[in-house]
């Protein structure tokens, strides 16, 4: 489903380069946690991937079904179904989550020749989601993530997630902000999103999550490089060692270059 | 009211599509301004005697005042002399009907997109178009005379209620007001007179769609509507310009006054040409609206959506005189390319318990400059009375500039103001961010200053609100990015 080659970006218009070759390949059905110490390049990764115009793609290849995507824009990209729910997701005031999602949902149906749901279509569907991630419904009239607390940004993004239901999606730190009762909530609408035809990658910072989101795949990253793979053994051991130790290890092995 | 949307919405073209003159012959007059053009105009017009002397005493006033350049605008002072003061189409029509029209005319119309025909009837809206200075389609006149309601050109008003004319006009504008009421007053060609009788509700929406379209003729309309006791009436003035490379001044002067338990609504959607790319031609746009709630209880709204004109410099004001009366502003005022405005308001309380709410929303962009600059002054008999204000600022781009200059004093320690001001870029974050659920960047600016606007346009009457929303995605299309 996603095949990132030897991935290399920069900040746009200057020199500092931010990821440094990334390789990963995502299967249909799969979720992969991708970790690592602040400033590795996780998020750098998210948004890379989802094209924001910020970064700009100096070396290899982004491959979604087969075809590159590193010359789409953002919303040609989220058309074929890419979703990031956003570390810091942002304030959009006067305009409803509501209608933000008929947009959404819309513009994505009409660019895959499916078809578009009426305002009352969209009504009954929307509100079957509400469920996925236990939303009160005045939550649809409120403006796009003003004035919510941390915690209920990062819900309203599971569950335009639910809403938008994706083909493959990049969580960005979807824990960190959430109390113990959410992080169980959100989760278990991660789970229930998660098929056999869709795709998760998570980013943490901590191994929290993944007791309640089991990962097929575990990846760490470190100064803009995937510098292991392997299973959720690879976290525990991760939890139980810290960063710095697995790094040296690397180093000794001469793993990473 | 589907027909009118698509009617209005085939009105707001991609890019500026009002670009074009209209071939009418025009009679001759002489350029420029002196006491025989005003009497000669005033002549022309077939104006009485007290007509004429109130033209030429502003005159006088006008030669003697400085005009003023206190703003936060630069432009090149407008040519007095070398501006036509009078132009009126050659073929005086008599209308019974649409037919009747100059056709040149009537296509002009047809471009605009402005529909006079029944369309308009059935929506409920009533239509004095004016062509350049002379009105030639008043229509739905006799519904509007069943209720009693006088709505007609100021020209005919002058003629047929002189009465009403020589009590009201200059009455909360006065000629000495300031150098371009004073110029308007000496040489105003035409514009609109409504007279709401007591215990009316006006039976339809009034609007008025103005047009420049001669060259170099400056226009003055003067608009003047009084709200009997009891009454109610809502009012609404549109206009865009053909695109011409030299200025055209445009110092118009609106005068409402509402009595006793009355109530006057008036939204403005002002789209004329604004100049190029290097702020080469536009329109500027010195108005002078005031109103004054005289009777208690009484009410005064102003409702504008500002995004056309070169220069702006425009203050919609509320003089509150009855107790208990309220005046209200709310105003988008977006400058793209090199448009300069400086617009706000004045809230004048005098009255007890009197309140005011100000809710601007100004949007930049390109290399433009945008200013509120308002006025709350709280009079020492005004007890009890309150003022909220809110003042928001866009940013799209970096070149652009938002200024506000708040003036507030109250003289009554009873009373209260309450003024909060927030300045916010368009970032990209908020454009990714809408993009990536799968909105194309048009779309994503565009709901993004939908937002901002929201509480304002919220006010304007449903037929214009749905211009007014293309309005903005048009004005701003590739501003950002
Ligand atoms: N737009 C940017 N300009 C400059 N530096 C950036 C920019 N975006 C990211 N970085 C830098 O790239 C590194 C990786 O950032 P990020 O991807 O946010 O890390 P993580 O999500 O793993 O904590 C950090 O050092 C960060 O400061
Ligand atoms: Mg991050």
């Amino acid at each position: 489903m996603l095949e990132i080659k030897n991935l290399h970006a920069v900040v746009e218009g200057e020199d500092i380069e931010i990821l440094k070759g990334v390789n990963l390949k995502v299967n249909a059905g799969e979720i992969h946690a991708i970790m690592g110490p602040n400033g590795s390049g996780k998020s750098t990764l998210s948004k890379v991937v989802s094209g924001h115009p910020e970064y700009e793609v100096t070396e290899g290849e982004i491959l979604f079904n087969g075809e590159d995507i590193t010359e789409l824009d953002a919303d040609e990209r989220a058309h074929l179904g890419l979703f990031l729910a956003f570390q810091y997701p942002v304030e959009v005031p006067g305009i409803t989550n509501r209608t933000l999602l008929r947009e959404a949902y819309n513009t994505i149906a009409r660019a895959n020749d499916r078809e578009e749901l009426d305002p009352l279509e969209f009504e009954d569907y929307i509100e079957s989601k509400l469920d996925v991630i236990n939303m009160k419904d005045e939550f649809l009239n409120r403006s796009i993530n003003t004035g919510f607390s941390g915690g209920e940004k990062k819900k309203n993004e599971i569950f335009q997630m639910a809403v938008l239901n994706p083909v493959l999606s990049f969580l960005d730190e979807t824990d960190s902000g959430l109390d113990i009762d959410a992080l169980k909530v959100v989760s278990e609408g991660v789970n229930k999103i998660a098929n056999d035809e869709n795709a998760i990658v998570m980013i943490t910072h901590y191994q929290r999550l993944l007791n309640y989101i089991k990962p097929d795949f575990v990846h760490v990253m470190m100064d803009g490089r995937i510098i292991k793979s392997g299973d959720i053994s690879l976290a525990e051991e991760l939890e139980a060692n810290g960063y710095d130790k697995m790094e040296k290890e690397l180093a000794l092995n001469g793993e990473a270059q | 009211m589907s027909e009118e949307v698509k009617a209005l919405e085939s009105m707001i073209g991609e890019e500026y599509k009002y670009g074009f003159t209209t071939d009418v012959e025009y009679e001759e007059f002489p350029k420029g301004i002196s006491e025989e053009i005003v009497r000669e105009l005033s002549k022309r017009k077939n104006e009485p005697e007290w007509m004429t002397d109130f033209r030429v005493k502003a005159y006088h006033a006008w030669k003697e005042m400085e005009e003023p350049n206190w703003f936060n605008a630069t432009y090149t002072k407008p040519d007095y002399e070398n501006m036509l003061y009078y132009s009126a189409p050659k073929k005086k029509p008599q209308l019974d009907s649409m037919d009747d029209v100059d056709p040149n005319i009537r296509e002009t119309y047809e471009k605009l997109g402005i529909p006079l025909e029944e369309q308009k009837m059935l929506a409920g809206v009533a239509v004095d178009a004016v062509f350049d200075s002379v009105s030639v389609f008043t229509s739905f006149k006799e519904k509007l005379a069943e209720a009693g309601v006088i709505f007609c050109s100021m020209s005919e008003a002058i003629q047929d209620h002189p009465e009403l004319i020589k009590k009201y006009m200059a009455s909360v504008v006065p000629v000495r007001d300031n150098y371009f009421s004073a110029l308007n007053s000496a040489v105003f060609s035409d514009g609109s007179f409504c007279y709401i009788p007591k215990n009316t509700k006006c039976p339809m929406e009034l609007s008025t769609y103005f047009r420049i379209n001669n060259m170099n003729s400056g226009q003055f309309e003067r608009t003047l509507i009084v709200a009997e006791e009891g009454s109610s009436v809502s009012y609404l003035e549109g206009c865009t310009a053909p695109m011409y490379d030299e200025n055209q001044l445009h110092a118009a002067v609106v005068e409402l006054v509402a009595l006793d338990n009355a109530d006057i609504k008036y939204s403005t959607i002002q789209n004329w040409y604004s100049g190029d790319e290097n702020g080469k031609g536009g329109i500027y746009n010195f108005v002078t609206k005031r109103g004054i709630c005289k009777g208690k209880n009484s009410k005064i709204s102003w409702t504008q959506l500002e995004t056309g004109s070169a220069v702006t410099l425009k203050y919609p004001s509320v003089i509150l005189q009855g107790d208990n009366s309220i005046g209200e502003f709310y105003s988008v005022a977006v400058t793209t390319k090199m448009q300069q405005a400086d617009t706000g308001t004045k809230m004048i309380h005098l009255g007890k318990n009197t309140k005011s709410t100000i809710i601007s929303k100004g949007i930049s962009a390109g290399r433009s400059q945008n200013s509120y600059r308002g006025e709350v002054k709280i009079g020492k008999k005004a007890h009890g009375s309150k003022n909220y204000s809110v003042c928001d600022s866009m940013l799209i781009g970096q070149e652009c500039g938002a200024h506000t200059f708040p003036y507030i004093s109250s003289e009554n320690p009873s009373s209260s103001v309450e003024h909060e001001a927030t300045t916010s870029r368009v970032g990209e974050e908020q454009i990714f961010y809408l993009m990536q659920r799968g909105i194309s960047e048009q779309d994503a600016i565009s709901m993004i200053i939908n937002g901002f606007v929201k509480d304002v346009l919220k006010e304007l009457p449903l037929e214009f609100a749905v211009e007014a929303n293309k309005l903005l995605d048009v004005k701003l299309e590739g501003s950002v990015g």
